[in-house]
């Protein structure tokens, strides 16, 4: 690393470290930039949809704005994974598994809605239910009919699973890639039960069928405008919890983590309180986003819980680049407008773009879109700084080691 | 978070017949010495002499297979952990200089800085004046000031290794064990970093793991030789470099 990177981010740095208590948000301006588009976007682009006539160009379709609102519901997720990758050095393979409980918890809650609307009428039973001669409705469905117990199961479902797995793993020093092995099998683990007809979760099918949340029916455009309104304002406050928490003690504590681990544990912290701490808040990001994406996508199976999700998570991060929270959102929307566009024009193909993106980008990019954005304006500076140098060449500023200290002062021999 | 006892120990450490075996291997061996408080020592021995492993023992990385250790003549420092041992005042400087290198030289100590550990005073921490002071103090110590919003990473070898120490030294520890500090360093830097731990010395108890003897020389401290993980020969460097035994493991073979 250069100078005038480290310039540049100290200055970073030491303005957050001044300044007062918002110090944390202002001093982001990326960050900044990020959330005033967001909200842009969650302001115009209902309007333009809602408001302009079908036939005008200007017009936004209710199939683009649920496209955005599903990718918006992957920048939270892609938040989630790098606030433990980017800033802890946990690579989880299996954060696919949270992000699937959400939206299970979700998707209970608009089973139940369904009542007696669904095929077989039966007003308590959801249909899978009545289709495998189920008499009643299992212990763990009770309550799903209450929206706000239900939108606590998005939160405590995957806290759960992740305080459990990380108090587990963390305890005992995993790390590393067995870490991220743990994390891809507890994922498959999931998936294949699941797949199970006797767990209660609809099995291979899952959960679908949704008419409506909170009295609104899921097919109307409001409704539809709406979600996207609220995954726009979930990715913000995802954003804004994040960035409070990578700018606190505690981030830097985390980058130490990342870092120097045994380093971090003999200056006195408890490492893996701390992991759990981030990994559990993470995990609840995930849950929260997949709680957004099922109502959006109308379907939630055990599909979501296959490695190959987990994955891609990793690879919009690595993408966008990794330890920017801004790049992780830009990355999971580039990533999945890239996957749509490239699925509907070359199929068989997008796989192994995906495949050639992560190694691409892992080699020649590892610090992603954000780091390649920044290396360019670095670059830029450089040149200006160059110029200014040679017009006032002589001057040294760099003072050794040695003048600088009190008790240093001896001469050289 | 060092534990006040009202009064001063006898012994800063204390380590008794202390035997650490791996897989019938005897990194240590019976290994019993003291350290006084205030004492600077440098420890010497060839490789594999067990210092490493020592210090392992002392901040809670190996647990003994037999014999104790003690910390201000009464903590077992087996029954605790290394985050336990750190707190309790012991404060240690690994071979490689260990900084974190995406932060902040400022960053570094403030994470370093006595105080409260949990995750969520972490997170709702404010520097107050007084831990804004103690920083500065500590960086014009190393002799970082200037530089004080530098990137460790960017800091030379040397910087680094005095960067760890003013760490060390903020977390106000009773006893610091420092790990080869000169090696991969200018004879200038040596002279400076042995400068530096006989000033750091007196306060607190400073235990120097060393091979370079120009840099034990400039220490000018009591030296204990380590061989095959047991106590060959301690006192003066005059006398250690006349004793038979400490010249045959060195020189002999």
């Amino acid at each position: 690393m250069n100078d005038t990177t480290l310039i540049n981010t100290t200055m970073n740095h030491a303005k957050v470290l001044e300044n007062s208590r918002l110090g944390w948000l202002l001093n982001d301006v990326a960050g900044k930039r990020l959330l005033t588009v967001v909200l842009a976007a969650i302001v115009i682009i209902p309007l333009l949809n809602l408001l302009v006539p079908p036939d005008s160009f200007f017009h936004v379709s209710t199939y683009t704005v649920g496209l955005l609102g599903k990718y918006l519901c992957y920048a939270l997720l892609a938040l989630a994974v790098d606030l433990i990758w980017g800033y802890c050095g946990i690579l989880s393979l299996g954060h696919g598994a949270f992000f699937a409980l959400g939206g299970y918890a979700m998707g209970m809650y608009m089973m139940r809605q369904i009542g007696d609307r669904g095929v077989y009428g039966n007003p308590l039973l959801p249909d899978f239910m009545v289709f495998l001669n189920w008499p009643e409705l299992p212990w763990y469905w009770y309550g799903f009919d209450n929206f706000a117990f239900a939108m606590l199961m998005v939160l405590l479902a995957p806290a759960i699973l992740a305080f459990v797995f990380g108090w587990l793993t963390f305890r005992s020093r995993v790390t590393g890639v067995y870490l991220s092995i743990i994390t891809q099998a507890m994922t498959y683990a999931l998936m294949l039960a699941f797949f199970q007809n006797d767990m209660g979760f609809g099995g291979n099918n899952g959960l679908t069928d949704f008419k409506d949340i909170l009295g609104f029916s899921l097919q109307s455009d409001n409704t539809k405008v709406a979600l996207f309104v609220l995954s726009g304002l979930a990715v913000i406050l995802g954003y804004l919890l994040c960035r409070f928490v990578v700018a606190s003690k505690l981030g830097r504590v985390l980058v130490s983590i990342r870092d120097a681990e045994s380093r971090t544990r003999f200056v006195g912290y408890r490492v893996e309180h701390y992991k759990l701490f981030v990994f559990v808040l993470s995990a609840m990001l995930a849950g929260i986003a997949g709680a957004l994406y099922v109502p959006q996508v109308g379907i939630i199976n055990p599909g979501e819980f296959s490695p190959i999700n987990s994955i891609e998570i990793i690879i919009w991060v690595a993408v966008g680049g990794r330890g920017f929270l801004y790049g992780a959102v830009i990355g999971a929307i580039l990533v999945n407008y890239g996957k749509t566009f490239f699925t509907g024009a070359f199929p068989e193909v997008w796989l192994f773009m995906l495949g050639a993106l992560f190694v691409v980008s892992t080699l020649f990019f590892p610090q992603g879109v954000v780091g390649i954005v920044q290396q360019l304006k670095q670059k830029r500076a450089e040149r200006t700084a160059f110029r200014t140098v040679a017009q006032q060449s002589g001057a040294s500023t760099e003072s050794t080691p040695a003048n600088d200290s009190k008790i240093l002062q001896e001469p050289a021999p | 978070m060092t534990i006040q006892f009202g009064h001063i120990p006898k012994h800063i450490l204390y380590v008794n017949g202390v035997t650490v075996s791996f897989d019938g291997f005897k990194a240590l061996n019976n290994l019993s010495f003291t350290v006084a408080p205030g004492e600077l020592r440098a420890i010497i021995g060839p490789n594999g002499a067990g210092k490493t492993t020592m210090m392992d023992v002392i901040t809670g990385k190996v647990k003994p297979t037999t014999g104790e250790v003690f910390f201000r003549d009464t903590i077992d420092l087996s029954q605790h952990d290394e985050a336990e041992i750190a707190n309790l005042g012991i404060g240690r400087k690994f071979q490689k200089p260990t900084v974190i290198e995406s932060l902040t030289i400022f960053e570094n100590l403030e994470l370093a800085l006595e105080g409260n550990r949990g995750v969520f005073r972490s997170l709702f921490h404010k520097l107050d004046g007084d831990q804004r002071k103690r920083i500065d103090e500590i960086v014009e110590l190393v002799g970082l000031a200037e530089k004080r919003q530098w990137l460790a990473g960017a800091l030379s070898h040397g910087q680094k290794q005095w960067l760890e120490i003013g760490m060390l030294l903020i977390q106000g520890p009773d006893l610091l064990l420092v790990d080869e500090p000169a090696a991969g360093m200018t004879d200038h830097e040596t002279s400076l970093t042995a400068k530096l731990l006989r000033e750091i010395s007196g306060e607190r108890s400073v235990v120097v793991v060393e091979h370079d003897m120009e840099f034990i020389k400039a220490l000018d401290c009591p030296v204990t030789v380590l061989h095959e993980g047991r106590v060959l020969a301690e006192g003066t460097l005059e006398k250690v470099q006349n004793n038979e035994e400490v010249i045959e493991v060195y020189l002999g073979r």
